[in-house]
């Protein structure tokens, strides 16, 4: 049984007191650019997911606590959470450093971007 | 050729007291190169690698197997053989395996208990009534023997179910396919496993794929941890590691890997003599021929390559089939394990080729991997021997989710997802 604890209010539950709300940090290209959206974005979009056995970044919901939602790193082998971390945050610098294969794609992608032009405050990841 | 299993070899063999059986398939060590490499010897590998030798005479062919063969999901699910589902696609090739499963004994020279004593889906919410009756008439048109049972028939069918209509979900009435039922899910792998081998395939056990090698758009062969092997075609078949492998061949999939769980009770004398699936409460139930009820359940809602399922999960199934087992509450429960299955958006399989020449994929079973797996082979096989799909694996391609054509079973499939 997973244990988590919430990094908003800070319960602490098992997997019941949460929701699993799959995959973190997915971004509806079509938000960004909708004129230019090819079919099989949209596909990925929706259906493609990464999927490692290791470490994996998701979204949980802190259902008996706060309700809000969060991000959580796990590993999917020893299903221990490794960090929790703010619904609009990257992980923690040293945990981003352990992402593999597309995750670590993800990561680097995505400072790479930043880099160039600074998120606004408060944007949604 | 092996020697063929009969009355009159087991009486030979009795005669010296079972010592001189021959080993059903050889372990050979793997060749430089092959026309067709499979990577998975599961059910699904193993009937694949059966069918390109014996349907296409396709013989130089490897069956790649991390672990041994048939240790993966081929050992862990719980053996319901059905073919009652919603979409037309789905039906066709559920029926093909069904059928097929009908004279799989025989056709393999092994008995792989095939045991057609009907599959009894219950109804316990008016949405799931309403629902059934349409999967019915769906699948009338489609000309399979199926039909809707009132709450009495289904006690007549199972007389243990609680049919009280003031329970928390009461039995509205079944779904009922005669045909379905069990098969024996080693056996299976095994009788492949011989067939194929008996052919000149080669299994090879305890080699793990490593890396696709490719040259451009074209597959050339697997790195394995018995060195590299060439191939012209690879086919893909790892259930629940299937994006590890497709990873290593840069190809992503619509995949996520949960974990679901089964368990068994003790050995009881017989109070089931079909297969009972309960969608609502997520489980469904059969009794084996030494006596244990199999009872399996829902998977869990988050990734996971474990093996090790929740407890919640298993809670949550036992609580609910007590309720309609009333019988079943003093039951010890032996064993529970967990396998990876392989999940996709619409809850159907992927049977395709891919954007790599040469490579094939056929994954997304989830949790109806078992059922399917004399279908799956027959028509995966046809698709790597041709380089196209075969009308039956057609509307499962990987283009399906671009294109937004999906299978949506997951609104039919037994149990909730």
């Amino acid at each position: 049984m997973l244990t988590l604890t919430c990094p908003v209010c800070g319960a602490e539950g098992d997997e019941t007191d949460f929701h699993a709300g799959g995959q973190a940090h997915i971004r509806r290209p079509a938000t960004h650019d909708p004129e230019h959206i090819t079919d099989q974005q949209q596909a990925d979009y929706l259906f493609t997911r990464i999927n490692p056995k290791g470490l994996h970044f998701e979204r949980w919901r802190c259902d008996r606590g706060c309700g809000k939602w969060f991000h959580a790193a796990r590993d999917t082998v020893s299903l221990e959470f490794k960090a929790y971390y703010g619904i609009t945050e990257l992980p923690p610098a040293e945990i981003m450093a352990q992402a593999k294969g597309a995750w670590a794609d993800y990561f680097k992608a995505r400072q790479r971007a930043e880099a160039k032009a600074p998120a606004k405050a408060g944007a949604k990841s | 050729m092996q020697p063929r299993y009969s009355i009159f070899s087991l009486a030979r063999n009795a005669l010296n007291y079972h010592k001189d059986w021959e080993r059903a398939w050889r372990s050979p060590n793997p060749k430089a190169d092959y026309d067709v490499i499979i990577i998975g010897a599961g059910g699904h590998g193993l009937a694949t690698a059966y069918y390109l030798a014996k349907n296409h005479g396709l013989t130089n062919v490897a069956v790649l197997e991390k672990g041994w063969l048939g240790g993966g999901n081929s050992g862990r699910n719980t053996t319901i053989i059905r073919s009652n589902y919603l979409q037309d696609p789905s039906i066709a090739i559920y029926e093909l395996s069904r059928s097929l499963y009908e004279n799989l004994s025989q056709d393999l020279n092994y008995n792989i208990m095939f045991s057609p004593r009907g599959v009894l889906m219950l109804c316990q919410t008016e949405h799931e009534h309403r629902a059934f009756k349409r999967t019915a008439h769906a699948n009338k048109l489609a000309g399979l023997d199926c039909r809707m049972v009132s709450p009495q028939e289904a006690k007549e069918i199972l007389p243990i179910l609680n049919i009280d209509p003031n329970c928390r979900y009461p039995v509205l009435g079944a779904y009922y396919q005669p045909r379905g039922g069990t098969g024996r899910h080693d056996a299976v792998c095994w009788a492949y496993a011989r067939g194929a081998d008996s052919r000149g395939v080669d299994i090879i056990q305890n080699c793990e794929v490593t890396g696709i090698t490719r040259d451009g758009d074209k597959v050339t062969g697997v790195e394995t941890t018995r060195g590299a092997i060439k191939a012209r075609k690879i086919a893909v078949v790892t259930a629940g590691h299937v994006t590890t492998i497709m990873d290593m061949a840069g190809v992503r999939m619509p995949i996520e890997s949960q974990c679901l769980q089964a368990l068994v009770s003790e050995p009881i004398k017989p109070v089931i003599d079909c297969v009972v699936m309960a969608n609502t409460v997520h489980g469904y139930m059969s009794q084996s021929d030494k006596g244990d009820l199999v009872i399996g359940g829902g998977t869990d809602s988050y990734n996971n390559y474990s093996q090790r399922g929740s407890f919640p999960a298993l809670e949550h199934t036992i609580a609910a089939l007590v309720e309609t087992f009333p019988i079943l509450s003093r039951l010890k429960l032996m064993r529970m394990w967990g396998g990876i299955v392989d999940m996709t958006g619409d809850r159907s399989p992927i049977i395709s080729k891919t954007p790599v020449d040469g490579l094939y994929v056929n994954c997304g079973w989830g949790t109806g991997g078992f059922k399917s797996i004399p279908g799956s082979g027959w028509v995966f096989a046809d698709t790597i021997a041709n380089d196209r799909p075969h009308p039956i694996a057609e509307a499962f391609g990987l283009n399906r989710f671009a294109e937004g054509r999906f299978i949506d079973e997951s609104v039919a499939a037994a149990v909730a997802h």
